[in-house]
């Protein structure tokens, strides 16, 4: 890491390379390591430090943005001249103007001094804990351990400086036994906060119950979605509705439904970037703090995310939700909540008389954006509900149904929630488990 | 350069490492974006950095830095020396990789345009006129263009005594037309040359302007439009379909190329992407398709998006039989993976996404060999089926079994002839009874090669840029539309 007066001087640098009307410094660090075993060892175990700086130029009413990860004066002045040169080859685009004041931001407690040292020796103990625990119960352990340092900062020649450290840790795991499998995660800003047993034995006991499944008829049926299935929801509303872009762009179910009731009144969604119980990052790539923006209340559309393009086409303010430039995926939720209820998990399907429990979902995709119809995969932990208790296991089915019309069928929430983390595009969300009626199944794996 | 490597290699060894090698790579990649003839994004990004991999007390370490200097070398070796002896807390066996390997080689790819000598107006002026193209057609709401270029110079070494620096260069384009029908809440997609925005080659900027973005632009806005007002596409239990070379160059990506990649198959995947079908008592006599499918990994192959010249082991690139005559015959392996099984040695298919990233097996170049059917014959022959081309959607199952695609355009087929468009057209099924029930492939006149530039594989997440040449085949018997 290079701390916060390091981060400043590079960006004040950079900032003072540059002669543009309006300049634009993002510098992004980390220093990660993932350790990961298959076969109940240790077969991959890696690590990365890296810090890049992302210059974006506004000259006149063009546009240039360029990337390095050479943090030399002579990189940071290549990266500049760079973004100046992109601008200036550039036909004129509209004029963008950059946020100009510098704003507040709330402190957010999001670092754990005891993951941002934590050894290679100390994640192997944490994975070795998974391995014994798979060999003693006669099943095969998979899975990985992540714990990461990072820290951004978002400047610009207007006067804006934003500066956040954080830290994460992030285990997940499958066990499987011969003819079945078992997923669990857990993720944290502190790594002491893991429970390796407990983990390992949440995907163990799933393993041993899904062995000799059977097949599913298709058809629809009340599920129960477990939390990293309804993951998979928040992930999907965050990219094809909550975003104005999609509703620009005539892409989105909330295309001229705020203030109407979208869903069942057990849901309500929001994004909160500042929120202890989240991984906070209190600022956008712009520099913009987060707001808090509401979804859905209750079931009725209250709102979407912008970025600073998208507020001025819709002549709003931005909430604080851009990506960095240049974007072509609009403004995204990158720390989603979905409201808990008051059932405990146990007791959701007590009233279920033929239905499925699901504890993930796999290889999801859009096959239908407005009406947020998807097709995917259950996976490591699929089961028979009757007459409210689980009975067989079943075999991995493909549903094709409707997100959209799930959380109009919703029947129950769960009092536990789950926080997830994505490394691929940073984004967290936090998920109850879901009670629905008619999810549509279309198949099953061979 | 040789300095630097030789002294991380000889550090490592010091410290206990019984083999080491060390990739230094450096990136240039620039991306434009546009929208509806505005630029949307406009990109130069440059990274570079190191990566070192060692085997110390018979087990893996991998570490890296972006800082390319000596003092930074030496903390990167000793951390990846302990993060190896970390793993072998939990070893069962020492990692083999077999034999030894000592290259000294060069390879760069064959490029007629540099594509960094052509200027961003030049990019943003041929996006734009595409996009205007587009939007010409009425009821056209975005049109979108990208391309994107790329050049990565990679030196490796290792303490077996290989040198290889290689450069690679790839270039990619698209085109995308999205309209939407305001009154039914219908959004329909048209991309060229193919989904996702984008088609690449490792080739120079003469593969852009070979696509020829804005001759089809109009062609692409106006597909877009009449799907609106295209029937659905209905559910069949059972139907003859016939997948356009794109299509079915994705199908090959998840249906075939991802099962036989062999560390997948041994279960380092389990917890991610998955596992494979075909497991290891099966090569040499499962049969995977029927007896007109022959499938090769073949990281040679001009152009291929998949192509380059040795390996991230030092491995040289080459081909390998995948299916013969239906019958499955091979897998995608490393050096530790072939020992694993038995297999002699690597058939060269590790790479790293970039310097940050530890290699694993990623596709090379896997296609679908062509065969003996002209298209237009192959249509003629259908008495009723479906043309489907361009996917719009990809699922399949973690062992690589059941999948389901999407399509962006269909054609019914009735008596030889394309009769009417359809839209939302999907199919699904289990991937050896699919290709089973393939009864035609396309000849050479038809094959092409397609690249997918967004392969997703391992913990952390890397990206690969894989190939897949294919023409136009024939399936029976196929489940099509289940949209509710």
């Amino acid at each position: 890491m290079l701390g916060e007066t390091l981060v400043r001087d590079i960006v004040k640098q950079a900032l003072a390379f540059s002669r543009a009307d309006q300049t634009e410094v993002i510098l992004q660090g980390s220093d990660s390591a993932v350790t990961r075993i298959a076969n109940s060892y240790i077969h991959q175990n890696v690590t990365r430090s890296n810090a890049e700086i992302r210059v974006r130029i506004v000259d006149g009413q063009r546009i240039g943005v360029a990337s390095s990860n050479n943090l030399s004066p002579e990189g940071i002045q290549r990266t500049v001249d760079a973004a100046r040169t992109i601008a200036q080859l550039q036909r004129e685009n509209p004029g963008l103007q950059m946020p100009s004041t510098p704003q507040c931001l709330e402190s957010v407690r999001a670092v754990a001094e005891s993951t941002a040292r934590c050894t290679p020796g100390q994640r192997a103990q944490i994975m070795k804990v998974l391995c014994q625990k798979a060999k003693s119960k006669g099943v095969v352990a998979a899975g990985a351990l992540s714990t990461t340092e990072r820290e951004i900062a978002v400047a610009n020649s207007l006067g804006v400086f934003a500066y956040h450290r954080g830290t994460i840790a992030d285990i997940n795991t499958v066990m499987t036994s011969d003819t079945g499998s078992g997923y669990a995660s857990f993720t944290h800003r502190d790594v002491r906060q893991i429970n390796a047993e407990a983990i390992a034995d949440t995907a163990i006991d799933k393993a041993l119950r899904s062995r000799n499944p059977i097949a599913l008829d298709p058809g629809p049926y009340t599920v129960l979605l477990e939390e990293a299935a309804v993951l998979d929801l928040l992930d999907f509303l965050a990219t094809v509705a909550f975003s104005a872009q999609a509703i620009q762009e005539n892409r989105s179910f909330m295309a001229g439904k705020l203030g109407r009731k979208v869903m069942s009144d057990q849901v309500s969604v929001w994004d909160d970037g500042c929120s202890p119980d989240t991984i906070p990052l209190p600022f956008d790539f712009e520099g913009v703090p987060r707001q808090k923006v509401t979804f859905v209340e209750n079931g009725v559309a209250r709102g979407v995310v912008y970025d600073t393009r998208t507020a001025q086409r819709d002549g709003k303010q931005s909430t604080g939700h851009s990506l960095p430039a240049p974007n072509t995926l609009g403004p995204l939720a990158m720390h989603m909540f979905m409201a808990h209820g008051s059932l405990p998990k146990s007791e959701m399907i007590d009233s279920v008389e033929h239905g499925v429990w699901v504890t993930r979902l796999w290889y999801t995709r859009v096959v239908h954006p407005t009406k947020v119809l998807i097709t995917g995969m259950t996976r490591d932990g699929t089961f028979l509900i009757e007459h409210g208790a689980v009975t067989r296991p079943l075999k991995n089915c493909r549903f094709t149904t409707s997100y959209l019309e799930a959380l109009n069928n919703v029947c129950a929430v769960s009092r536990e929630t789950k926080l997830f983390h994505h490394d691929r595009n940073g984004a967290s969300r936090t998920a109850p488990a879901l009670l629905v009626d008619g999810f549509n199944f279309t198949g099953v794996t061979a | 350069m040789k300095d630097l490597t030789a002294r991380a290699l000889n550090l490592a060894e010091l410290r206990g490492a019984t083999y080491a090698d060390i990739r230094v790579v450096s990136r240039d990649t620039q991306s434009v974006a546009v929208k509806n003839e505005e630029i949307e994004g406009l990109l130069q990004d440059q990274t570079q950095g190191f990566g070192v991999r060692v085997i110390v007390n018979g087990a893996w370490g991998f570490a890296s830095s972006s800082r390319i200097e000596a003092a930074e070398v030496e903390r990167v070796v000793t951390q990846a020396v302990a993060v190896a002896h970390a793993s072998a807390q939990t070893k069962i066996r020492d990692v083999n990789i077999g034999h030894p390997i000592a290259v000294q080689a060069t390879y760069q790819t064959p490029v007629t345009i540099n594509p960094f000598s052509v200027s961003a107006a030049e990019k943003i002026d041929l996006l734009s006129k595409s996009s205007a193209e587009m939007r010409r057609v009425k009821g056209v709401q975005v049109a979108r263009g990208f391309i994107a270029c790329s050049r990565e110079g990679k030196t490796f070494a290792s303490t077996e005594g290989s040198y290889i620096t290689q450069e690679i260069v790839e270039c990619g384009c698209g085109i995308v037309a999205l309209a939407t029908d305001l009154q039914t809440g219908e959004v329909q997609v048209r991309s060229y040359p193919n989904s996702g925005g984008r088609h690449h080659h490792a080739l120079g900027y003469e593969f852009i302007l070979a696509q020829q973005l804005a001759e089809n632009a109009g062609r692409v806005g106006a597909e877009a439009v009449a799907l609106l007002a295209a029937d659905q596409c209905p559910s069949f239990d059972a139907m003859a379909i016939i997948l356009d070379g794109a299509q079915l160059a994705l199908q090959v990506h998840e249906s075939c190329g991802h099962p036989i990649e062999l560390d997948r198959v041994l279960g380092s995947e389990a917890a991610h992407a998955g596992t494979s079908f075909l497991t290891p008592d099966r090569l040499g006599n499962f049969r995977y398709g029927s007896e007109v499918v022959n499938i090769t990994a073949d990281a040679s192959i001009p152009g291929g998006l998949g192509t380059f010249g040795y390996d991230d082991e030092g491995v040289l690139a080459q081909k390998t039989d995948i299916v013969k005559n239906g019958i499955f015959v091979g897998y995608l392996t490393s050096r530790e993976t072939a020992q694993q099984i038995g297999l002699g040695s690597s058939n060269g298919t590790m790479r790293a996404d970039g310097w940050g990233h530890a290699p694993i097996i990623r596709m090379t170049n896997i296609s679908l060999l062509p065969g003996t059917w002209d298209v237009n014959d192959m249509i003629a022959d259908t008495d009723e089926g479906l043309w489907m081309e361009t996917s719009r959607s990809s699922s399949i199952d973690d062992k690589r079994l059941n999948f389901q695609f999407g399509i962006e355009l269909a054609w019914e087929i009735r008596g030889g002839k394309k009769t009417r468009m359809l839209k939302n057209a999907t199919y699904t099924g289990i991937t050896p009874q699919f290709w089973g029930a393939c009864d035609a492939v396309g000849n050479a006149k038809s094959w092409a090669m397609w690249g997918t530039a967004s392969c997703g594989k391992g913990q952390p997440h890397q990206m690969a840029y894989t190939g897949h040449g294919a023409a136009p085949a024939r399936f029976r018997n196929v489940r099509v539309g289940v949209i509710k």
